[in-house]
């Protein structure tokens, strides 16, 4: 009974957000200088007379107030209505729904391996501060955080399937197979490459922060006290400093959902997998309204809810906060 | 059990941007503990204390200058043997409650303790239950967390802690700050009874007046030089029997006793350095 | 040099950057029309002495792109980095003034970061209809948010000083508090914070521009010269991939190292 006030209390502000996500997108689309019946004509606007126009206008509300429009949609949205997208000329949710299992695979692969490794390595690198290996991981960890993502998936492009040949240059599987005769196999063979770089990333990122909390754990009088017991750095970093770096590693982790998303656009342009992150500059580039804000909402949603469950741990977990001091 | 001869310790500082100084922490300090005795160590704040702790533990931070012998039982304590024996013979009882980690329950940690003392783990999870017990702390504040224990039964763990270790010499810092009159007279009369067991124990305190009472011998330390060290018995009546003027002036500074202030110059206090 | 002098280290660093930011500006006033100077006898040529980074499909050199490149990214940085901290400031100082703005400012914050940055920076891209003054925008918009909480937290700390509370015992105006005694404390915070998103900013415009909705293709934005280089990829020319986006990464690392210097001496 202790634990529902504080969701009941997340899950409304989780709410409240997605409203205002909701506002300043539908906000920022009415302040494009695209004018909404050519986006929603998308290329065909050359063909349709004015008359025409004017009708489109009316029937779809384009020309009531911005107020009234957002009402519709977001009643619409309620209803489990996200519009039609002129680009793939589906309905927006199939699309989200279709594309976002596509991505599902790298992103969750992705995600997995960031945190696993990422955590591990910043763990090794406090415990081991100064020593070669630490020098190794941070130096690795410090230039990858600094690499553009796009250009890592070059080069690994470059590398990997151009020059070495080892895996395919692009897509979600070769080209021309429907998606039914796809193996399995070969379905990972595409997802290697892709998988392997957007995780570079990610792990770099919760290498480093990870690290700095080791090495302000090996620092603290509970490691300083421990030393004193006669304690060896391994056995500092094994008892106290894991504990003391899985709590924040939570947090971190759900954090990087947001940044693996963005990485995954850009390699997902780079490998033209089909995924939802080709399917967001798809729209953002021929002006598919509906479907970008469907995209804008769904991440959002998703971003806030690992948030929210990373927030829930932490108060189960943490015996500090459990008691109700914190 | 342990002689420490000429020990001087100096931190860098910041003076300006560039430009780094060293700190005098310890001044050529000398000090001999025997076993079975309890030797307090009392002095200004800032004037070193802890810092001795961390040196005869050799747990200091790494940019600092170390001059002068440390023996412990004869052997020269330097860093080799101070890793050996740090928990084994040597142990910290620290001033920071913090040092207790907040994630883990009390027992687990007394136990960890006894682990790296060197005992196998079935035989160290039963000597922390017996060490809690021996402090009076009951089973409900054994499976507790750092957060949930007051002031003094945190204390107690960290004394647990020393006692499970089986150390011949303890080093007490600051035990009895914030807690009131009867939990603080409990941790001090623990150290005691350690020393009486046959161990050497070192406490470090401002507070000379609760030193007293348990103590063997006292040294009195300023700017990390030794002042004086003399038996607690000289601390009587007007402290006639004190050499040295400013342990004379710390001890009728006491409220008990004139209560009086007088100013001694570092000169005056210099010549009858011992 | 050793660990236990940040401060010459970070001296030093700061200088370096300097010197080479220099360097960088100066190299364009140089160049002149190089970058767009086409060569059709020498086209997609490979790195070599006539042809230092090697050239692209119009013959044009690739060294000459990848610093104009540069020098582009660093301007539209600075100004998004500048930009940002500004709104940040502003945000983080209105916030204090009151119960219920606060309560906005915090809303406003939680909203802007729970879209993941790329698809937050095309959204705004889109809005304002590309172009490098978007971009600039886009990204300022992008990252005010995280250094606004810092400062939020920062002068909530602050506001609990006995200082500031006796400067409201004696009457003053929440004005005069935020501007006398607050503002001056967080710039320390301002400086580090605008620092870290520098290099943040550079590598967002630079993934704005790939995906075409930032500076226009005509200019030689990393992110343009990149994009170029994905149709060339599979004909093995390897230059125009490698030289553009590693002379991104060591300009983000050199101020990246600057800025954990910095830190670590203040």
């Amino acid at each position: 009974m202790r634990l529902i006030a504080p969701i009941a209390k997340r899950v409304a502000r989780l709410a409240l957000v997605l409203t205002c996500v909701a506002l300043v997108s539908y906000g920022l689309m009415m302040a494009s200088p695209i004018d909404p019946v050519d986006a929603y004509l998308g290329p065909q606007m050359a063909q349709v007379s004015p008359e025409q126009r004017a009708l489109i206008a009316q029937r779809w509300g384009f020309d009531e107030p911005p107020a009234v429009q957002f009402g519709h949609w977001l009643r619409q949205l309620v209803g489990g209505d996200l519009g039609w997208s002129h680009v793939y000329n589906q309905p927006v949710s199939e699309v989200i729904a279709q594309r976002f299992q596509r991505s599902i695979a790298l992103l969750g692969s992705a995600w997995m391996l960031s945190t696993l490794v990422g955590f591990s390595l910043g763990v090794l690198a406090g415990a081991k501060e100064g020593s070669k290996l630490d020098n190794i991981i941070s130096t690795y960890a410090f230039i990858t955080a600094s690499t553009p993502a796009f250009w890592l998936a070059i080069l690994a492009v470059l590398l990997f399937s151009v020059t070495l040949g080892w895996t395919p240059t692009c897509c979600a599987g070769p080209a021309g197979a429907l998606n039914q005769e796809v193996s399995v196999a070969t379905r990972l063979h595409h997802l290697l490459l892709p998988v392997t770089t957007l995780a570079l990333l990610g792990i770099a990122n919760i290498t480093l922060h990870t690290r700095t909390r080791m090495l302000e754990l090996m620092r603290s009088d509970v490691a300083t006290h421990a030393f004193a017991q006669g304690a060896s750095r391994i056995d500092v970093a094994w008892r106290h400093g894991l504990r003391h770096a899985s709590l924040p590693a939570i947090t971190l982790a759900f954090a990087s959902l947001g940044e693996l998303f963005g990485g995954s656009i850009l390699i997902e342009q780079v490998f033209a997998y089909p995924g939802l992150g080709q399917a967001t500059v798809a729209a953002g580039l021929r002006s598919d309204v509906p479907l970008l804000l469907g995209i804008a909402l769904f991440t959002a949603l998703f971003v806030s809810v690992g948030n929210m469950i990373a927030d829930s741990l932490y108060g189960v977990i943490d015996p500090r906060i459990k008691a109700g001091g914190l | 059990m342990l002689t420490i001869e000429q020990l001087s310790l100096q931190l860098p500082l910041y003076a300006s941007w560039w430009k780094r100084d060293w700190a005098t922490c310890l001044d050529k300090f000398s000090l001999r503990v025997y076993p079975g005795e309890v030797h307090a160590v009392v002095g200004a704040s800032g004037a070193g204390k802890s810092l001795l702790a961390y040196a005869i533990m050799g747990l200091l931070p790494t940019p600092a200058r170390l001059s002068g012998q440390l023996y412990y039982q004869g052997k020269p304590l330097n860093a080799s043997l101070q890793r050996q024996l740090r928990g084994r013979e040597l142990a910290l009882i620290p001033q920071s409650l913090n040092a207790l980690d907040p994630l883990v329950r009390t027992q687990r940690q007394v136990a960890w303790a006894a682990q790296r003392a060197g005992q196998a783990s079935a035989h160290a999870w039963h000597a922390s239950q017996q060490a809690l017990d021996h402090y009076q702390l009951d089973a409900r504040a054994q499976q507790a967390y750092a957060h949930e224990l007051s002031g003094g039964m945190a204390r107690r763990v960290l004394t647990a802690m020393a006692h499970v270790s089986q150390a011949k010499l303890v080093i007490a810092d600051e035990p009895s700050v914030g807690l009131d009159p009867y939990q603080r007279q409990r941790v001090l009369d623990a150290l005691r009874e350690l020393a009486d067991q046959g161990k050497s124990v070192i406490l470090i305190t401002h507070d000379l007046r609760h030193a007293l009472p348990i103590a063997d011998r006292v040294t009195i330390m300023r700017d990390g030089k030794r002042v004086e060290t003399a038996s607690a018995c000289a601390f009587q009546g007007s402290g006639a029997s004190l050499t040295n003027a400013y342990s004379q002036a710390l001890w009728l500074a006491l409220p008990d006793n004139a209560f009086a202030t007088t100013a001694i110059s570092r000169r005056e206090q210099e010549v009858t350095v011992a | 040099m050793s660990q236990a002098q940040p401060r010459l280290r970070a001296a030093l660093s700061l200088a370096v950057t300097a010197l080479l930011v220099i360097g960088l500006v100066a190299s364009q006033w140089l160049l002149g029309d190089a970058p767009r100077q086409m060569q059709f006898d020498a086209r997609l040529a490979p790195p070599g002495v006539d042809h230092w980074l090697g050239t692209d499909a119009l013959g044009r050199e690739l060294w000459a792109r990848t610093l104009a490149g540069l020098a582009l990214s660093f301007w539209v940085g600075c100004l998004a980095a500048l930009l940002s901290t500004l709104i940040a400031l502003s945000l983080a100082a209105i916030a204090t003034l009151s119960a219920r703005l606060d309560a906005l400012v915090s809303l406003l914050i939680d909203t802007l970061l729970s879209v993941p940055h790329l698809i937050l920076l095309m959204l705004i891209a889109f809005a304002l209809g590309g172009g490098t003054q978007a971009v600039i925008i886009a990204v300022a918009v992008t990252h005010w948010p995280s250094l606004a909480r810092v400062l939020r937290a920062e002068l909530w700390q602050l506001r609990q000083a006995p200082y500031v509370r006796i400067s409201r015992a004696l009457g003053k105006s929440r004005w005069f508090v935020l501007h006398g005694h607050l503002l001056p404390h967080l710039i320390p915070h301002c400086l580090v914070g605008a620092l870290l998103l520098f290099p943040h900013a550079i590598l967002h415009e630079a993934a704005l521009t790939f995906l075409g909705f930032g500076l226009s293709p005509s200019q030689p934005a990393i992110g343009v010269l990149l994009a170029d280089a994905m149709r060339y990829l599979s004909g093995g020319y390897w230059w125009l991939g490698v030289f553009p986006g590693l002379g991104m990464l060591l300009m983000v690392l050199g101020f990246e190292r600057l800025s954990s210097h910095l830190r670590r001496a203040l």
